[in-house]
């Protein structure tokens, strides 16, 4: 349950950075230092946003060794549940947040000979931290980051003139394009590749790997995406009897947290793990929206990962 | 294989053809070869032209000939002994792009140290496809003066260093492709069980 251990923060600074995305500067409330963390590394933001209690994952951008300050950058999602509304909306330079420890699901492999960082839009911020540290290591990395356009895409100037030309921008206004194959194509034995962006440039940079034969273990990849809505559904509790209504646009972990169930999470993105829960039984269909259960465990239905699937209609019974 | 309970001890999944990698690189002995025809018979001929192989043992002329028939079209390089077959490997990665895929088959210090080498070119051990073959020797290091103790096929085993005697566990490090040999008779020299030939 160290997902669930929290330390309040005030926001120090506020920054517009591009279009739509705003970066937060926290700091703790009695100015004591903050846990150091690494290159990759996210924290979740407690947010009472209306009637809603959200925890949302966000990579930290700042330098892993800073401990005065933690950074973050929040894109203003149009169709979004409400997370990054309230952080551009409600949330100013005083105001005073929740957030979880520092987690690092997206490290750096330390023994890698080079480091080929792919980004697309906001998939942009675990990879501030990351370059701090890689830079840091003297490590060999390049960057190659695909933006909208250069007042849609984050950092761009502060990039360039920090890294030079490890940094490679493409902006899609020009037409151009993140040359995959031709960097992938080209690199010496022992590289690694990181992937974060829209669900749809990491398939294809997943996909594009695989192609040119880049073993499994070499390709890494983030994406902290919403639990996707549904309809209403009731969950029961087999262990403390008790019974929560899963709203359509909450997860049942939400759902749980909002009713004071202390249920186990880390990552809250379907990534980790640590969420798994047994189905006691079922009668409505499971829809499994995690990447971490195997084929075979979805089809048994044996289990679900409570951050982000919910079932289609009816009830299910949980472990807790 | 015998299943330990000793998590370090390497398990080899068998070969299977990485049908994307745009090049292979195998290294087998006169066993492993078997595996590897086995391999080419589940893939197209396509990867076994993609495809280099060190065949790293004492061959006579006849199986120098039967083998290079057998394990065409792709190209086969012959080395007299283990450690001639890693020293070209090495050479190999030297210059080898990503999109390389590594294969190894054979007895179990072949295994290790082709793994052993991947690793200095940073290739992680689980994208290296193995499968045992043959012989169950092993390479055993001594834990007390750190020698090397090649072709093991009893257990206990004598340290060809130091002499103490030493029981051969299935605590592996891959670092050094190498199991653990630890002296048996340290509470009571001299009490030493029967040597069985356990790795043959």
């Amino acid at each position: 349950m160290s997902g669930s251990l929290l330390r309040r923060v005030r926001v120090a600074e506020v920054e517009r950075v591009a279009n739509r995305i705003k970066r937060f500067r926290f700091v703790d409330v009695d100015n004591a230092p903050l846990s150091e963390f690494s290159g990759g590394s996210h924290i979740s933001v407690v947010m009472h946003a209306g009637d809603r209690l959200l925890r949302n994952p966000y990579s930290l951008m700042g330098a892993p060794s800073d401990t005065s300050s933690y950074q973050i950058s929040v894109l203003n999602v149009e169709d979004s549940r409400g997370g990054s509304k309230f952080m551009h909306e409600k949330v100013s330079v005083g105001t005073e947040l929740e957030i979880g420890q520092p987690l690092n699901l997206f490290p750096p492999a330390k023994l890698a000979k080079k480091h080929v960082l792919i980004a697309g839009g906001i998939g942009i911020t675990p990879f501030m931290s990351m370059m701090n540290e890689l830079d840091g290591l003297h490590s060999d990395f390049e960057l190659h980051y695909g933006v909208r356009s250069l007042e849609d895409g984050a950092y761009c100037k502060y990039l360039q003139s920090r890294y030079g030309s490890r940094v490679n921008i493409y902006r899609q206004d020009q037409g151009q394009l993140i040359p995959l194959e031709r960097i992938l194509g080209d690199q010496r034995l022992g590289t690694h590749v990181y992937v974060c962006g829209p669900k749809p440039m990491i398939e294809w940079s997943l996909q594009t790997a695989k192609l040119l034969g880049w073993p499994d273990e070499n390709v890494h990849s983030e994406q902290f995406s919403a639990p996707p809505p549904g309809k209403q559904f009731l969950v029961k509790l087999a262990r403390s009897g008790r019974e929560v209504i899963v709203r359509g646009h909450q997860s049942i972990l939400e759902a749980l947290e909002e009713n004071g169930v202390d249920a186990p999470f880390l990552c809250r993105g379907g990534a980790c793990g640590q969420c798994e829960t047994q189905v006691v039984a079922c009668d409505g269909f499971i829809e499994h929206n995690d990447h971490f259960l195997t084929e075979p465990e979805r089809v048994s239905g044996k289990k679900i990962m409570i951050c982000m699937s919910r079932i289609q209609t009816g009830s299910i019974t949980l472990d807790l | 294989m015998t299943v330990s309970t000793i998590k370090s001890r390497p398990i080899y999944p068998g070969l299977s053809p990485d049908l994307n990698a745009r090049r292979n690189i195998i290294v087998c002995d006169k066993a492993g070869a078997a595996a590897v025809t086995e391999l080419f018979s589940r893939a197209d001929s396509a990867f076994a032209e993609r495809t280099t192989i060190i065949l790293a043992d004492s061959l006579s002329a006849t199986e120098t000939q039967t083998l290079s028939r057998d394990l065409a079209p792709a190209a086969v390089e012959i080395q007299p002994t283990l450690a001639d077959g890693i020293a070209r490997l090495r050479q190999l990665l030297e210059t080898a792009p990503m999109g390389l895929r590594l294969y190894a088959a054979g007895s179990e210090p072949l295994i290790g140290l082709v793994v052993q080498a991947g690793l200095d070119f940073s290739i992680d051990h689980l994208s290296i496809r193995t499968e045992h073959r043959g012989s169950l020797m092993r390479r055993v290091q001594c834990v007390h003066c750190k020698g090397y103790i090649e072709n093991v096929t009893t257990n206990p085993v004598k340290c060809t260093h130091c002499g103490l005697t030493l029981l051969v566990r299935d605590h592996y490090s891959r670092r050094l492709a190498a199991f653990q040999g630890v002296c048996i008779d340290a509470e009571v020299p001299g009490e030493i069980p029967p040597t069985e030939a356990l790795y043959q």
